[in-house]
């Protein structure tokens, strides 16, 4: 039972008070506790992500098993993952490894990586590629969505479209101080808004992380006994 | 300039007009390509905290250094692997905890810092009417937000300009997100006529 619900709520209120006291004390042994905690922090965050494609491997060994319908995803997904993990693990992220150059004696500490080729011939143009996709659909939407049916919608409607055209050269077409109306909209009434968000949204994650710390809030402990 | 010879270059175009496929309908292309991008995204993420946190912050400080300090979050992330063994699952919710309760304070000073700047920016320092209206247009926003009294009254009344505040606010977001979803697909056709078919330079 200590093992199970006692010690994680005790690690949870332990790191969080430690970190909030280290934050007021401006010594060199607190930056050290604080970047050595950091460092540690990313360590297990790199043990949760392998579990995470762990289960993602898992998932699409289970489809191409049970052949479910579209299983030849499955095979490509894997393929994939697994080409780029072992270039990207043999090969090295920004610089070469010894065991590449070993390998291509033409490969020098300078040179791109294979993960590098992966990266930016594959990934950031499919990448920008879906990203890019999303204006049409935004586009029909919006204009499925946007009718001046109340005042409310009118006034986001009528921003949405005076920042987006104020942004492009037309807008100054159609009159000529478009882009200062466009800075004094993101400037004053929308800075008003997101201001007011973000003074509730950061007030939220004071309170969030107090329960957390306090074990009021045990949600991330998951269900079960 | 003349259509691009290089392998790469075929690739990310062939790669580029297989996704724009879909705009057309759902089609093996698009498939394809969302699968690979599925792939390829995962691999690159699991490489780079191989090299940037498993071999540079436990193996060499290890190994090297012989700092065994590391082996405590070593230990600490070997037991998220206590989630693949049924009767030892609840192991892993000391490494969440871990990073959860790091979290939580950290976030907490960063938060105030974060909560006083935006109060701070909101005080006008000049009175002028764009300060007025920011000034406005936080506290009509805060107390739409505020759910702990009825919208009634005047109160009713400071939140109907609230949302008409949070309205401007989402369409400039919307404009402003649109904008940059444009400049994405103006860059890929850049990249499609230039880089890949040569008729822009």
């Amino acid at each position: 039972m200590f093992l199970k619900k006692q010690l994680p709520l005790l690690v949870a209120m332990f790191m969080g008070t430690m970190m909030i006291i280290q934050f007021f004390i401006p010594h060199p042994f607190s930056k050290n506790v604080y970047s050595t905690i950091l460092d540690w922090l990313m360590i297990v965050t790199a043990f949760t992500l392998l579990i995470a494609v762990q289960s993602t491997v898992q998932m699409h060994i289970t489809k191409i098993r049970r052949k479910v319908t579209d299983w030849q995803s499955s095979v490509i997904v894997l393929t994939a993952l697994g080409i780029t993990v072992f270039v990207g693990i043999l090969g090295g992220a920004y610089a070469p490894t010894n065991i590449l150059m070993k390998i291509f004696p033409n490969v020098q500490p300078g040179s791109d990586t294979p993960l590098m080729y992966l990266y930016i011939y594959f990934q950031t143009p499919m990448q920008a590629t879906i990203f890019s996709l999303l204006a049409f659909y935004m586009a029909s939407a919006a204009f499925r969505a946007f009718r001046a049916r109340s005042f409310d919608a009118t006034m986001l409607l009528i921003t949405a479209s005076i920042v987006t055209i104020g942004r492009v050269p037309i807008g100054q077409f159609f009159y000529a101080n478009m882009p200062e109306v466009v800075e004094w909209i993101l400037n004053y009434p929308s800075m008003a808004a997101q201001r007011g968000i973000l003074i509730g949204v950061n007030l939220g994650m004071i309170a969030t992380s107090l329960k957390i710390i306090l074990g009021i809030e045990r949600g991330y402990l998951g269900g079960g006994k | 300039m003349a259509i691009s010879t290089s392998i790469w270059i075929w690739i990310a175009a062939l790669l580029t007009l297989s996704i724009y496929s879909f705009l057309y309908k759902d089609n093996p292309f698009y498939k394809f390509s969302e699968k690979i991008l599925v792939g390829i995204s995962i691999g690159y993420t699991v490489s780079i905290y191989f090299h940037n946190t498993i071999i540079a912050k436990v193996w060499n400080p290890l190994v090297h250094d012989h700092n065994f300090l590391v082996i405590v979050p070593l230990i600490l992330g070997l037991l998220m692997f206590s989630r693949l063994f049924k009767g030892k699952a609840y192991l892993s919710r000391i490494p969440i905890a871990f990073v959860v309760g790091t979290g939580c304070g950290m976030s907490i000073p960063s938060s105030f810092e974060n909560l006083f700047k935006q109060v701070q920016g909101t005080m006008p320092q000049v009175f002028t009417i764009g300060n007025i209206i920011i000034l406005i247009g936080v506290l009509s926003t805060l107390i739409y937000f505020f759910f702990s009294v009825e919208h009634k009254g005047i109160i009713g009344k400071v939140t109907r300009v609230g949302i008409t505040f949070i309205m401007i606010g989402f369409g400039a977001a919307f404009g402003a997100t649109i904008m940059a979803r444009i400049s994405l697909f103006i860059g890929r056709i850049q990249f499609l006529l230039g880089d890949w078919l040569g008729i822009i330079s």
